[in-house]
């Protein structure tokens, strides 16, 4: 049984607690190292061998986060250590680099833990589509929890992992993070460095925290924000990001797009997103009405959008320097028989999607016309902003959902992505906290609810601070997740 | 009109890709490299591993707003990459990063033909296919060799302004000498730092429209694309004349036999998805990064043949030959350097005649191996306008110079070829000839003009060249009282 003195606690506590030499780093790599070995989520891809990693901590890094482990979404290329951004078709590849974000966590003194599942190249919302078999919530091991870094939610609401990283590309952070109970931020788009993400959208594509609580967010969001000359699109949070420490909402303004968030929301989950609303008010906040008149459009050009830059992104897998080959009589069969073996059905379809609206002819009724969607949406948010500090919606329309439940249904499945999406075509910082449980529309155990706190670009402080006084009001106890339901 | 129907004129645009001589490729660190052994030039970049991002090269931009401001290119004030998707094992991330709505260059010129766009973008992987075919159909084996993968490569389209394979070869000349000029890329063909396609069609003499174009690619100099477009001329005219219909392939010339084979037809061709890069962002120069483009530009070929023809009075073709090749226009400026006394017209014509016919003669010597410098040429040319040497005897001493090297002076004092200045002495010679030559003096006297010919010869003779042929017939008029 893993010592609980470190594995109780949140990531900041166990940091301070490695600071104060009340306990040493090794001895927390090793609690963790032991926690994660008991993974009965299906959560870790791989997990570090404990004789190196243990030799490998730096004994002299200090700081907040020094000595505090950390899990990777299998997205993070890391040099040697094996990489398959949950597919077949990555198989044994382990990459010649370390992504930029996985760096810095390293250079703050935090050990690497393992590598978690997802759903394969973060296409997906709820882990299924994994080659290497679906994670299950700790909440409720039937049902999922929520994608793409499923797996990253799951071991840190499971208990397998102190903190770990995702990335976001219309949710991914943000969903499963609401599904397991856990704080999930999404920054701004450039906010950190891309650099060895395996890029499904690369102008959505985002990484950031998966933690227990919104100081945890926080603190390793200011330890991976900043430009990287490695990647010309990042640019970095000016004045960068500190734990908040902010007790009171007053005069700030939360809207409230109404017009959104309408039928599709489960009754429990609309219930325990107007309880928030209440507590933002106690705390002094106000809330207002706000349109985003072309936000119902969002999933819509995303899965133009997000497709399309995915086929370009995943037409590297093609058997010749890396991954998996399966041979053939000539190229082309070399090609089709490695892509068509190493590739899943929703990586296919997506591929076969995106190919199509980028075709000649096509490229301006959809690709062209999505970007213009695009553009409208990011307009909405502008004349949003304007009036109100935040945009304030359910993260998700239902909470944790059966295995199995939505595999046959693309649509249905990509509905969950209806008030995650048009942040991530904004490009704003959105956080999901847990607001309270609510039982599923059809019935069974009460599981976690997310609410989903949106800023203007680069106010990802401002959103913290607010994401923390609403978080202690609620005072959510995710400790049922903690002891597992299995 | 003729039986063949109505008289046809070609239409030729052409396609440069120019490697720019950067240090490094154009998205990654790698060393720019040539001939080094194969895969040693490579990361986790250019090599397209999951997760990498492409950042520009600097200086990749920089020399392509040279290239822009020396085409007198209209230069965007944002320019955007795009991805070209095509699957093939030289291209490692299956799309090459190239411009295409919004190229860093838009319309210029260079001489008489109109810059349509010049654009940024890089190279593929080399490959190599293992097999008696040395394609890849029907290869044992194909190798790629990624350190050429990312190179950074600007590519130069034209208008389909030109009308001829000799124009096509005289322009791309100029173009070439253009851009070497400018210090940003070697634009060694038979390297492949410049490669160039060129697109043909034929049309009625008269007519505005377009006919179908045939490409051929990737020729290693401008003389067998010279060739190689006369010949796909010809081939259009024949086709059309006998009923036929031009269709729209790829093809390559064999300059070793003249012939003309299919490549592919554009049946096959790719649709390249073209997408907007979301990895890189617009390249918006600086108004500081533009001045620098403009304000660094060198005297280009075509400014300076205009100069020389104009102000030094350098007879046109000879203007133009020295202006095309920088390192002939260093030698002839040079040569000038020499004497104040050489006049440039007369410089440019031994520079481009006399010695650039001796190189071709002896072993066919390159500017660059040649034993002669600028100062050399220079005093030999200063010897012959200060009448110290005859012309004929400047031609003997340059063949000496261009086979062993050596000073023209000393050859002069050596070969005793320094011409009789003394009118005293060279008077003597003139009435000894005209003594022991009776007959022709006789004929020249009773009014025979011609006749001084064999004086002047015997003179000569006797004087071994050495005597200036003007200064001789006067003389000799002078002796037999004309």
């Amino acid at each position: 049984m893993a010592d609980d003195r470190f594995t109780s606690a949140t990531a900041a506590g166990l940091g301070r607690l490695i600071a104060s030499g009340e306990v040493s780093a090794e001895e927390s790599l090793n609690a963790w190292l032991e926690a994660a070995s008991g993974d009965s989520l299906n959560a870790y891809l791989w997990k570090a061998d404990p004789e190196s990693a243990v030799a490998g901590v730096d004994r002299t890094a200090v700081g907040p986060l020094a000595g505090v482990p950390v899990a990777v979404k299998d997205i993070f290329c890391t040099e040697g250590v094996p990489t398959t951004a949950a597919s077949r078709i990555l198989e044994g590849y382990r990459p010649p680099y370390t992504a930029t974000a996985v760096s810095r966590m390293a250079a703050a003194g935090t050990p690497m833990l393992g590598k978690t599942n997802m759903d394969e190249f973060a296409m997906g919302s709820s882990n299924e589509n994994s080659a290497y078999g679906a994670v299950l919530n700790p909440w409720d091991t039937g049902t999922v929890p929520g994608g793409s870094s499923g797996g990253s939610a799951a071991a840190v609401a499971g208990g397998l992992a102190p903190w770990a990283l995702g990335t976001d590309t219309g949710g991914s952070i943000r969903q499963p993070a609401a599904l397991c109970g856990i704080v999930g931020l999404k920054p701004t788009y450039g906010a950190i460095s891309r650099y060895g993400m395996i890029a499904f959208a690369s102008s959505l594509d985002q990484c950031g925290p998966l933690t227990l609580d919104v100081t945890d967010a926080a603190v390793m969001l200011g330890a991976l924000e900043g430009r990287d000359l490695m990647d010309s699109t990042s640019v970095g949070i000016e004045g960068g990001v500190t734990a908040p420490t902010a007790e009171r909402l007053d005069g700030l303004v939360f809207g409230v797009p109404t017009e959104l968030i309408g039928e599709g929301v489960e009754p429990g989950v609309k219930e325990v997103f107007d309880r928030s609303i209440e507590q933002i008010e106690s705390l002094g906040g106000r809330i207002e009405e706000i349109k985003l008149p072309h936000a119902q459009h969002g999933i819509s050009a995303y899965y133009v959008l997000a497709p399309a830059e995915a086929s370009t992104n995943l037409s590297r897998y093609d058997g010749v320097r890396y991954g998996l080959r399966e041979d053939g009589n000539d190229l082309v069969s070399m090609y089709e028989e490695t892509r068509g073996t190493g590739f899943g059905p929703e990586v296919k379809r997506r591929i076969m999607l995106g190919t199509y609206a980028l075709s000649s002819g096509y490229y301006d009724a959809y690709y062209g016309r999505a970007q213009r969607v695009r553009t409208m949406i990011v307009r909405d948010f502008d004349a949003a902003f304007a009036g109100v500090d935040f945009v304030l919606t359910p993260t998700s329309p239902s909470v944790a959902f059966g295995l199995g439940e939505k595999t046959e249904d693309p649509w249905t499945m990509y509905l969950n992505d209806l008030f995650t999406v048009p942040m991530s075509l904004a490009g704003i910082p959105a956080i999901s906290i847990p607001g309270g449980l609510a039982e599923p529309a059809g019935g069974g155990n009460a599981l976690p609810v997310g609410i989903q706190i949106a800023a203007p670009a680069f106010g990802e402080q401002k959103l913290v601070e607010a994401a923390f006084a609403l978080e202690t009001a609620i005072g959510f106890d995710g400790s049922p997740a903690r002891s597992g339901s299995e | 009109m003729s039986d063949n129907g109505p008289d046809m004129e070609a239409v030729i645009g052409l396609e440069i890709h120019v490697q720019l001589s950067t240090e490094t490729k154009m998205f990654c660190g790698c060393r720019l490299s040539f001939g080094d052994e194969p895969n040693v030039h490579t990361c986790p970049i250019c090599l397209g591993h999951p997760g990498v991002l492409p950042v520009p090269n600097r200086r990749a931009v920089e020399y392509a707003l040279k290239i822009g401001a020396a085409l007198e290119c209209e230069i965007a004030a944002r320019s955007i990459f795009h991805r070209k998707n095509y699957f093939y094992p030289d291209n490692p991330k299956a799309y090459q990063i190239s411009q295409f709505d919004i190229p860093i260059a838009g319309p210029g010129r260079l001489g008489e033909v109109r810059i349509h766009r010049a654009h940024l973008e890089e190279d593929a992987a080399k490959m190599i296919h293992v097999g008696s075919s040395g394609r890849i159909q029907g290869s044992d084996a194909s190798m790629v060799d990624f350190n050429r993968a990312g190179t950074p490569l600007v590519e130069i389209v034209t208008e389909p302004d030109l009308t001829s394979g000799a124009q096509v070869r005289e322009w791309g000349q100029l173009l070439r000498a253009t851009v070497k000029q400018l210090g940003v890329s070697n634009v060694n063909m038979e390297e492949g730092s410049l490669r160039c396609d060129a697109n043909v069609s034929i049309r009625p003499v008269g007519s505005t429209e377009l006919g179908t174009k045939t490409e051929m690619k990737n020729m290693n100099s401008f003389r067998y694309i010279e060739r190689g477009v006369e010949a796909e001329i010809e081939r259009q005219k024949q086709l059309v004349a006998s009923g036929g219909r031009v269709i729209q392939e790829t093809l390559h010339f064999d300059p070793s036999t003249g012939e003309l084979h299919s490549l592919r037809s554009k049946e096959e061709s790719h649709d390249y998805r073209y997408l907007p890069e979301p990895d890189l962002v617009a390249i918006a120069p600086t108004p500081e990064m533009l001045a620098e483009a403009v304000g660094s530009l060198p005297e280009l070929p075509a400014a300076r043949a205009e100069r020389y023809a104009s102000e030094l009075g350098v007879q046109e073709g000879a203007a133009q030959l020295l202006s095309v090749e920088t390192e002939w226009a260093e030698f002839f400026e040079g040569v000038l350097a020499t004497d104040e006394a050489i006049e440039p017209r007369v410089a440019a014509n031994w520079v481009t005649g006399e010695f650039a016919g001796e190189l071709r003669r002896q072993d066919d010597q390159s500017l660059a191996d040649s034993k002669v410098g600028p100062a050399e040429l220079g005093s030999l040319v200063a010897m012959v306008s200060a009448k110290r040497i005859s012309h004929g005897s400047a031609k003997a001493v340059l063949e000496t110079m261009v086979a062993e090297g050596s000073d023209p002076e000393a050859i002069v004092q050596q070969q005793g070829l320094e011409q009789i200045s003394d009118s005293g002495e060279l008077e003597k010679i003139v009435e000894a000839a005209i003594e022991n030559n009776p007959k022709p003096a006789e004929q020249v006297r009773s009014g025979n003009e011609k006749a001084i010919g064999a004086l002047v010869g015997a003179v000569m003779k006797e004087t071994r060249g050495r005597a200036d042929g003007g200064e001789v017939t006067r003389l000799l008029r002078q002796a037999l009282g004309l």
